[in-house]
């Protein structure tokens, strides 16, 4: 195969685009819809200060490079979740990634500054591990974007990740949450931080070959958590559609956006207002916000055990 | 050829030559959700892969629900 825009060899296919990219022109195109997803989108701009949400695999730190080579202000931003031999790995590979390009980090390291691994937070709350981790990562994010006076929070969800979400709360009419789907969310409170994901127009597939291109030292170890994970379901399932009519994910997701997502926001007229958590004070619709409940259940478990 | 395979890690031997489109069909993998490499090299559909080399097939697609954050 040949390269679409030079006489290169090419080196990934892209079916949806009709297209073939040798390596710098992949990587040429690759940016530049990084760039206008986050131009059309109003994401950022050069004055932000961009907390990066980075996990250690492809995707965030793809992100973080696209970012940094775009000359966004990035702190990176890693959460230590106390998983087997996954978790000093990942912790290891953002360090040095970091360390290598001169990068202001934050690690989080949940069971040293809040007592408990994801496992046994998942243990204690009778929670499955993705479960507590998701509610927790969303909410260390927030809350260290605020208090470190971020004014957005960059995640590296790509199209697959989104068309996923997608479909999982198509399945079970998550009504709410489909009208508050996007790759950019204002923040609607004082208390939260605004969330984009620049990613969100490239495959999981053409991250891979970016982080591969590019050679990003990335960790390409899965969580042992994620076997068997809805998510992982959801995504092979578009990925056989995706096979068989070439840009059915992107039709999907951004024809939702465009032509399915408004009536999901209008329809919204019960009007659950936001409040401040009364332990924490992060927002939340009930009294207590949902990792306060978490953290409490799983304290009143360890204590009651430990008896 | 020696086809590596990840998640769960198996290696396979094919007998002969193919392009990498045919012996992703015969293993039964949506390309749609890997590449293909050999050595440093990505291969797109129409390479061949010939008999004495060795092939790996990277899964593209990870994580659970609230994985990439
Ligand atoms: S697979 Fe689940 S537990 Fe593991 S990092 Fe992802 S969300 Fe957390
Ligand atoms: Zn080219
Ligand atoms: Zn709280």
């Amino acid at each position: 195969m040949k390269c679409k825009t030079c006489p290169g060899k090419a080196v990934i296919d892209i079916r949806r685009h009709n297209a073939a990219f040798c390596k710098d022109c992949f990587i040429v195109h690759a940016e530049r819809q990084i760039e206008r997803t986050i131009e059309g989108d109003k994401m950022l701009s050069k004055d932000d200060r961009v907390l990066v949400a980075v996990s250690g695999g492809k995707d965030s730190l793809t992100l973080w490079e696209v970012l940094r080579r775009l000359g966004y202000h990035t702190t990176g931003f890693h959460i230590v979740l106390g998983i087997d031999h996954y978790s000093p790995q990942a912790r290891a590979t953002v360090e040095g990634y970091a360390k290598k390009n001169g990068l202001p980090l934050i690690v989080t390291d949940v069971k040293e500054e809040y007592d408990f691994s994801i496992p046994e937070l998942a243990e204690y709350t009778r929670r499955v591990p993705c479960s507590a981790c998701g509610l927790s990562k969303r909410y260390l994010m927030n809350r260290t974007a605020l208090q470190g006076g971020f004014s957005v929070l960059a995640t590296g969800h790509n199209l697959d990740d989104a068309a996923a979400t997608l479909l999982g709360n198509l399945l079970h009419w998550q009504t709410p949450q489909l009208g508050r789907m996007g790759p950019a969310l204002e923040a609607t409170h004082p208390k939260l931080v605004k969330t984009v994901k620049p990613l969100v127009r490239l495959t999981e597939r053409e991250t891979l070959a970016y982080a591969m291109l590019r050679g990003i030292d990335y960790h390409d170890d899965e969580c042992p958590n994620a076997v068997g994970a809805t998510s992982l379901f959801y995504k092979d399932l578009l990925n056989q559609l995706e096979y068989a009519s070439p840009g059915a994910k992107q039709s999907f997701y951004f024809g939702f956006l465009k032509k399915g997502r408004p009536a999901f926001l209008a329809a919204q007229t019960d009007g659950v207002e936001l409040k401040e958590c009364e332990a924490c004070g992060q927002t939340t619709t009930t009294e207590t916000c949902a990792y306060c409940r978490m953290m409490d259940l799983a304290r009143r478990t360890a204590a009651a055990r430990s008896r | 050829m020696k086809v590596i395979v990840r998640r769960p890690r198996r290696e396979v031997e094919m007998p002969g030559s193919r392009r990498v489109r045919d012996l992703l069909q015969e293993l039964k993998i949506n390309p749609e959700s890997v590449l293909v490499v050999r050595g440093q090299e990505l291969l797109t559909p129409d390479e061949l892969v010939r008999d004495e080399e060795t092939v790996e097939v990277v899964p593209a697609i990870s994580g659970g629900s609230a994985h990439e954050v």
